[in-house]
């Protein structure tokens, strides 16, 4: 196992830990406020300090976890969900009608800024967690179509497919039983990388109030509150910033230890 | 390179056109009618009636659809719900605040990320190499609004180099203007560099293992001269690539970090508009800024093909 592949493993780990422990416990609760207590360094009781409203920053960065996970994950999964059949389905009829359409689609998906209709289909729709998900996930479909269907059309060349159609199976049954199981390497690792832009880009919602709506904590948000308190307190600005910055670096790095190990030839390439 | 050229318009259309689509019907099925919203809950129904006939919001849908992109082909973008000011010319101010920023930031990432990717790309396996790459990690994992405030922390409110935020103007003179968008700059160029950086490091390395770099070798040339003059030349084809897509990213990066610093950009603009329902000029600046990518794009493409015969053939 790579270096790469470790930490990255570990930093992911210790975040899908923390966010899942935060649906039966957290240190202290994130929604009751306590402005006595408010902007307070990090301290036994506190470990990571309080906001200004005097919440645990632990706790909200754990709740938080969970935000920008599911939202992420839910991306990434819409994405995958659609883009994939969709890139099979090109690859099986190379050249024709689907598959120009297809292709033409994704280019003109692509072209698109993504952050621009991300903030306009949450600003139309009304900010909120879901429409975070949507924005951020139908950027993802065409990232996984065009990556599925370039290792899907490479693939339909091989032998072993030939002997498959020989055999009398038809293309959509070739897709599904030949196709998809060799290009799901790739396709984790792809997943890998969009996740961790998912992170990003939920975290620039929510940083514009675009995103998850208070009172459930997300990143984005606590560094939004923070920003007009960076001077007084530091801390409260500096630490969610870190967070997400060690949750999308351990993902990345997940993502590059993935390719290497399941993927030999890439190494030999990229050493 | 005519044939080509004519395919590219054509599909430069349609893609226009699929975009004008969408964000005309992304807008349309909003929930609540502008004219009441901006009257607000105790307009009698007749003056919400005249407004909605004054906005045109009495119209079919394809009227509208058609006037607004007919509008904008003739360069007029309608007027704002709320401002009561031509959107082209709200446009235009913002757009000298933008259109900098976007190129200021170009310029850096551009600026960090070739002597950063010829640097790491010549040290290959090499300590500089993996400090240049273990950065460029880092620099992709940061979110540019988050180092944007970190900037701010550090060289607005500690060191007081900088203001924290807004701008005066370009009428305070060029260096105040310039001054006053270093910071979001910055912060806007330091992931776009990381990408960059990898991009040139990764394309320098396969332009390495080219036979005609062992050739240039072969005939007596050191390692760092067949680098400069041979395989520079021909790595830089799809760094130049990914620049172009740089710009049009950075044009609409710029929205969240012109939040930060409070700059009277399209961002801020985008952001009034939205929270004010002015949907004209959403709409409008929107499909600007679409219009910006697929331009940069195609011009991009058109480039290459100009550079690379090769190229135009894959449509």
């Amino acid at each position: 196992m790579s270096r790469n592949l470790i930490l990255g493993g570990v930093l992911t780990g210790i975040f899908v830990v923390a966010a899942l422990l935060s649906f039966i416990w957290t240190p202290d609760s994130v929604e009751a406020m306590n402005i006595a207590n408010r902007l307070k360094p990090p301290s036994a009781d506190n470990l990571l300090g309080t906001d200004h409203f005097g919440r645990d920053i632990l706790s909200m960065l754990m709740v938080g976890a969970r935000t920008s996970i599911a939202v992420a994950l839910v991306a990434v999964g819409i994405g995958m969900g659609l883009g994939v059949p969709l890139g099979l389905a090109a690859a099986a009829r190379r050249g024709g009608m689907l598959d120009e359409v297809i292709m033409r689609m994704n280019d003109l998906i692509f072209a698109f800024p993504s952050l621009v209709i991300a903030i306009l289909i949450t600003a139309v729709f009304g900010p909120s967690a879901t429409n975070a998900i949507i924005a951020i996930g139908i950027f993802n479909i065409p990232v996984f179509a065009r990556i599925t269907r370039g290792a899907a059309l490479s693939l339909w060349k091989r032998e072993f497919i030939m002997a498959a159609r020989v055999a009398g199976k038809t293309r959509s049954r070739i897709s599904v039983e030949h196709i998809l199981p060799n290009v799901a390497n790739l396709l984790i690792v792809q997943g890998t990388i969009q996740f961790s832009l998912g992170i990003l880009a939920e975290a620039g919602l929510s940083y514009v109030g675009l995103g998850a709506q208070p009172p459930i904590p997300s990143w984005g948000r606590m560094l939004a509150d923070a920003q007009t308190m960076v001077s007084l307190a530091p801390l409260v600005a500096l630490i969610p910033g870190l967070t997400i910055v060690a949750m999308v670096l351990g993902l990345n790095l997940l993502g590059d230890g993935l390719r290497d190990a399941l993927d030999p030839r890439l190494k030999v390439v990229r050493a | 390179m005519l044939g080509y050229i004519v395919k590219r318009l054509i599909s430069l259309a349609i893609s226009l056109f699929v975009a004008s689509m969408v964000i005309f019907g992304v807008v349309e099925v909003a929930p609540g009618d502008p004219a009441s919203f901006m009257l607000g809950i105790n307009a009698q129904p007749d003056t919400v009636a005249a407004l909605r006939s004054e906005l045109g919001l009495d119209q079919s849908k394809l009227d509208r659809y058609l006037s607004w992109v007919s509008g904008m082909l003739t360069g007029d973008f309608g007027t704002s719900y709320t401002y009561r000011t031509p959107v082209a010319q709200m446009i235009a101010d913002r757009m000298w605040v933008s259109l900098p920023l976007a190129l200021y930031a170009l310029t850096l990432s551009t600026l960090i990320a070739f002597p950063a990717g010829i640097f790491a790309a010549a040290r290959r396996g090499g300590p500089g190499d993996l400090a240049v790459t273990g950065a460029t990690q880092l620099g992709v994992a940061v979110p540019n609004f988050w180092f944007a405030m970190m900037l701010v922390l550090i060289f607005a409110i500690q060191l007081r180099w900088f203001s924290a935020g807004g701008f005066p103007g370009w009428d305070g003179g060029f260096w105040a203007g310039m001054k006053a968008l270093t910071l979001p700059a910055i912060a806007l160029a330091l992931p776009q560099a990381a990408i960059l950086t990898r991009v040139m490091r990764s394309s320098l390395l396969d332009i390495l293992g080219e036979d005609f770099m062992r050739t240039a070798r072969a005939k007596g040339l050191s390692s760092r001269q067949a680098l400069w003059r041979h395989g520079l030349r021909n790595a830089l084809i799809p760094v130049l690539t990914i620049v172009g897509l740089q710009f049009a990213f950075l044009l609409a990066g710029a929205i969240i970090i012109e939040q930060v610093f409070f700059l009277p950009g399209l961002g801020r603009l985008i952001f009034q508009a939205i929270t004010q329902r002015d949907l004209i000029v959403v709409e409008s600046v929107v499909m600007l800024l679409v219009f910006a990518v697929i331009m940069v794009n195609f011009l991009v493409d058109l480039t290459y093909a100009a550079v690379d015969p090769r190229l135009r053939t894959r449509v």
